[in-house]
């Protein structure tokens, strides 16, 4: 029984709601010590309310901004909704964003109050008070090494707990009141973009737009409050923010906060999430996981795989799409599934996953048909976060690998002449926290929403973006060069981690590569290879070869593709060196920053296209620690080999 | 667990120890004390008698000569299992665990010494064994959480890295609840990141558990970080003892590290 969101119109009342309709169900899991420790929507709301009136009596005001920096723990979200229920704006950060990222959102807000989850946060946010005068209060859940903080801005959760609890039974009657005063047009939360291009700007969502289309989507998938989800993403992200605590609220299904970050492909396991999401990388990086350890088993176990997966490729999309299939392929598919795909599904953590989504990035084909094959209901959708995630959605029945579904209910969709995407939509942002110029660029009169997204509706009428407006680009003679999708492309082989190209007002395309490890290392390993770290083993003349080869197969599939075929890569290097985002080469949600790595590198990329064998680099690298060294080495220029364009042969 | 001594009050002392193995001097007339909570190193060059003394410490080697004086209580010799039952851990040169066990059962050794029920009631896990199982499970548990080694409970000892077997040798020191925790070149072959990681874990024990620790250490940079006080032994004998500063700039130990022309 969904509720009314007409008459309970913002996060606190909803919560409220659920403990009052199923206050025994679990609305929140956590690991801890080893153990499952369940919260049900009672306690839960119970935690809530005693932490809005102790917050309340520390002097938080309405409509003040209240900054989080903690993983997913079932304190973060009680601490979230106790800011609701006094009318304030929780602001997640990132949490592990070096302490100068976290100033400017801080500064932005005038932020007074802080939660911190254990103390390497509160020094962070210790590190960068002195920019941050507002900030005055750091209020701590784990209390391990801050005892001999003598901070007075410090204040435990639990003794904010305790005093919250005093103030509740002295007056139980003004938290009520406090709730009642919040409308659906309130700013529910305020999330910092990555910030691709610019300095982050921080999209104020209001409680009605959130509800919205999170109510919409769980219509549309019908999900209840049976379902399981596993937290596991920056709560700083508008995606964990819809599936952790906007969906929930609207459907009552229960959360799980995995025990730390390192354990959650074993936490998935032992929870068997029913709804699941999870960005191409994460994706990606366990596809290469099983990858890796299919080439360690035996040989009867390799080939048994190969052969089913064959099976799969072949059937297990079209029998998950309800399509005809022959009975053979049904026949085997039905062996494969007992003895391949079921307990790979199992090892995936997937069992009982009824809807998983991906998003975020652009999913190489071959990746996404895996996870279809092996009887995952994985779809793609579309969405940023100034709309609330939900625009398109694929349905069950109609998924297509390269585009991101029909429009959900509410959302209307236009393209301009440039092909950018315009978007219309209830759950559209509010606004761009203090920055009215920024607002009124992205959202014009007419509230039509400018993504910067270039894409087309193809025949069915499904959404397909192919790069950003500003980064498709032409080469020097004309021939379209989407770099994103060349990338894309490279990507999808196990041994490339990062690809970036060039070719944008030049004569050929041009690309870096930023080979994996792990699986570069186990293969190299495989052929007894010996090298001393991952700069070593990236200059290899083997490994130039094995990512060579990776090109020319792409640039084949190239060939085969009319519009971009000129756009095949000529010339690559292999990186010395991880993109990382510490070093602001990728964003921290891990998209490549391909302008900023193409000044950073701005010799290499000359040495590229001055046609040299060789380039010598020198390069400031951040230690995890925050110091900082010089590196240099020597690295190889190689070139691939192209095919020329095989016209309309394959257009079928 | 019985009542712990104040802060900075001396818990061990040892008095004119000298331990000889035939014709070798591993220890001759070796004196020096440590408080209660304190960090105190012992350092000095190869062989010059500082696992020894750990080991005469911890109740494996027996001294021909001297005294040690744990909690008040005075001990000519003591044997291994009373000095556990003392309230005094280790950790090994060497790494000592059972390689083919998961780290939850390696560090569930370590209760060994705390757990009351005999054989027969654990083998048939009734009433007060299962009691005292998750009793103890729980004191592992939070001894993983606090060495941030969640993600490998269930991994067997032998196939982690040197340097989580190290943390892993830690827990089970640990899981014994010491008042004295011994601990034999902790951050050998260690990487810089993890040695760092391994400073922190020690002075967090040091700190959250208020536990004494005893550290043989080569690398001189973690010693004068982390330590208290230092004991520098060469050739058997005590040459120094002070604050890492006093240490530092002692003559004697800089010619028992460097060589000095005789």
């Amino acid at each position: 029984m969904a509720p009314d969101i007409g008459t309970f119109d913002t996060f606190p009342k909803l919560l409220l709601h659920h403990a009052r309709v199923r206050p025994s169900r679990p609305a929140i899991r956590e690991k801890d010590l080893g153990i499952w420790q369940t919260h049900t929507w009672h306690e839960f709301a119970e935690e809530v309310r005693a932490l809005a009136c102790g917050l309340a009596g520390a002097g938080f005001r309405r409509g003040e901004h209240f900054a989080l920096v903690s993983d997913n723990r079932p304190r973060l979200y009680a601490m979230m909704y106790a800011v609701q229920c006094l009318g304030g704006i929780p602001v997640p950060l990132y949490q592990d964003a070096v302490a100068t990222e976290m100033a400017f959102p801080i500064q932005n807000a005038e932020i007074r109050y802080a939660f911190a989850e254990d103390q390497e946060q509160v020094d962070k946010l210790l590190e960068i008070m002195p920019q941050c005068p507002t900030l005055k209060r750091i209020v701590y859940d784990d209390s391990r090494g801050l005892r001999h903080y003598r901070q007075q801005e410090l204040l435990s959760y639990e003794g904010m707990l305790a005093k919250g609890r005093e103030a509740l039974a002295r007056d139980p009657a003004f938290l009520e009141s406090e709730i009642a005063k919040g409308h659906g047009s309130d700013t529910a939360a305020m999330l910092f973009t990555s910030g691709t291009t610019a300095t982050p700007k921080g999209v104020a969502l209001t409680h009605h737009a959130l509800i919205d289309r999170a109510k919409v989507a769980a219509e549309l998938e019908n999900l209840g409050d049976a379902d399981v989800v596993l937290a596991y993403l920056p709560p700083a992200w508008v995606g964990q923010f819809i599936f952790s605590l906007a969906q929930p609220l609207v459907t009552g299904y229960c959360i799980c906060c995995p025990e730390a970050p390192d354990t959650v492909m074993m936490d998935m396991r032992e929870i068997g999430p029913t709804y699941y999401f999870a960005p191409p990388r994460v994706l990606e990086a366990l596809l290469t996981q099983v990858s890796i350890r299919m080439e360690d088993a035996s040989r009867l176990k390799r080939w048994l795989y190969r052969r089913f997966m064959a099976v799969a490729h072949r059937a297990g999309g079209a029998i998950l799409d309800g399509r005809p299939v022959s009975l053979a392929d049904r026949f085997f598919y039905f062996f494969g599934d007992l003895f391949i795909y079921g307990p790979l599904r199992n090892v995936l953590g997937m069992s009982r996953v009824r809807v998983a989504y991906t998003a975020g990035e652009a999913i190489g084909p071959d990746l996404f048909k895996f996870y279809r094959s092996i009887g995952i209901n994985l779809k793609q959708l579309y969405g940023s976060t100034e709309t609330s995630v939900f625009v398109c959605i694929q349905l069950d029945g109609q998924v297509k690998s390269d585009t991101a579904g029909p429009p959900v209910p509410g959302v209307e969709l236009k393209f301009t002449p440039e092909r950018e995407l315009l978007i219309r939509s209830p759950g559209l942002f509010k606004e761009y926290y203090k920055n009215p110029q920024a607002t009124s660029e992205a959202k014009d009169a007419e509230g039509w929403f400018h993504t910067g997204d270039a894409g087309y509706f193809d025949p069915d009428g499904h959404l397909k973006i192919i790069d950003r407006v500003k980064d498709v680009g032409k080469l020097a003679d004309g021939t379209l060069f989407a770099p994103k999708y060349l990338e894309n492309k490279l990507k999808f082989f196990p041994y490339i981690k990062e690809a970036v190209c060039f070719g944008d007002g030049r004569g050929t395309v041009c690309a870096f590569i930023n080979m994996d490890q792990d699986a570069v290392s186990n293969w190299a390993e495989k052929r007894n290879m010996p090298y001393s770290g991952y700069t070593d083993l990236a200059s290899r003349d083997e490994v130039y070869d094995l990512v060579r080869d990776c090109i020319e197969r792409v640039n084949r599939d190239l060939a085969a593709e009319p519009e971009i075929a000129g756009s095949q890569i000529t010339r690559f290097l292999i990186l010395h060196k991880e993109l990382d985002a510490d070093d602001g080469e990728l964003t921290r949600t891990r998209k490549v920053r391909r302008r900023f790595i193409g000044e950073r590198f701005d010799s290499l990329v000359d040495a590229l296209y001055a046609g040299k064998d060789a380039v010598h680099v020198e390069a400031q690298v951040k230690y995890e620690d925050g110091r900082s060294g010089t590196f240099s080495a020597d690295l190889k220029i190689r070139d691939a080999k192209t095919f020329a364009p095989a016209a309309a042969k394959k257009a079928a | 667990m019985s009542e712990r001594p104040a802060p900075g009050e001396v818990v061990l002392s040892v008095e004119g120890v000298s331990l000889s193995f035939g014709g070798v001097k591993a220890l001759q007339d070796v004196s020096f004390d440590v408080r209660s909570r304190e960090v105190r190193a012992i350092i000095g060059p190869n062989g010059a008698g500082k696992s020894s003394m750990l080991n005469v410490l911890n109740g494996v080697y027996h001294p021909q000569k001297g005294k040690i004086r744990f909690k008040q209580k005075e001990f000519a010799d003591m044997d291994s299992h009373e000095a556990a039952a003392l309230g005094i851990a280790r950790t090994f040169q060497n790494i000592a665990l059972f390689k083919g066990m998961t780290v939850l059962d390696n560090i569930m050794t370590g209760r060994n010494l705390k757990m009351r029920c005999n054989i027969f009631q654990q083998a048939l896990w009734i009433g007060p064994a299962k009691r005292e199982e998750l009793e103890h499970r729980r004191a592992v548990e939070e001894i993983i959480d606090f060495l941030e080694i969640q993600h490998i409970r269930r991994t067997p000892v032998g196939r982690l890295p040197y340097g989580l077997q190290k943390r892993v040798e830690l827990g089970r020191a640990l899981a014994a609840e010491p008042e004295l925790l011994l601990l034999d070149e902790p951050m050998a072959g260690m990487n810089l990141e993890e040695k760092q990681d391994m400073c922190r874990f020690v002075l967090d024990v040091n700190d959250h558990f208020g536990t004494t620790l005893v550290l043989i250490e080569h690398d001189m940079g973690v010693v004068m970080d982390i330590s208290d006080r230092v004991v520098v032994l060469d050739y058997g004998r005590k040459i120094a003892d002070g604050m890492p500063e006093e240490i530092k700039g002692n003559q004697k130990v800089i010619d028992a590290y460097l060589g000095v022309a005789h």
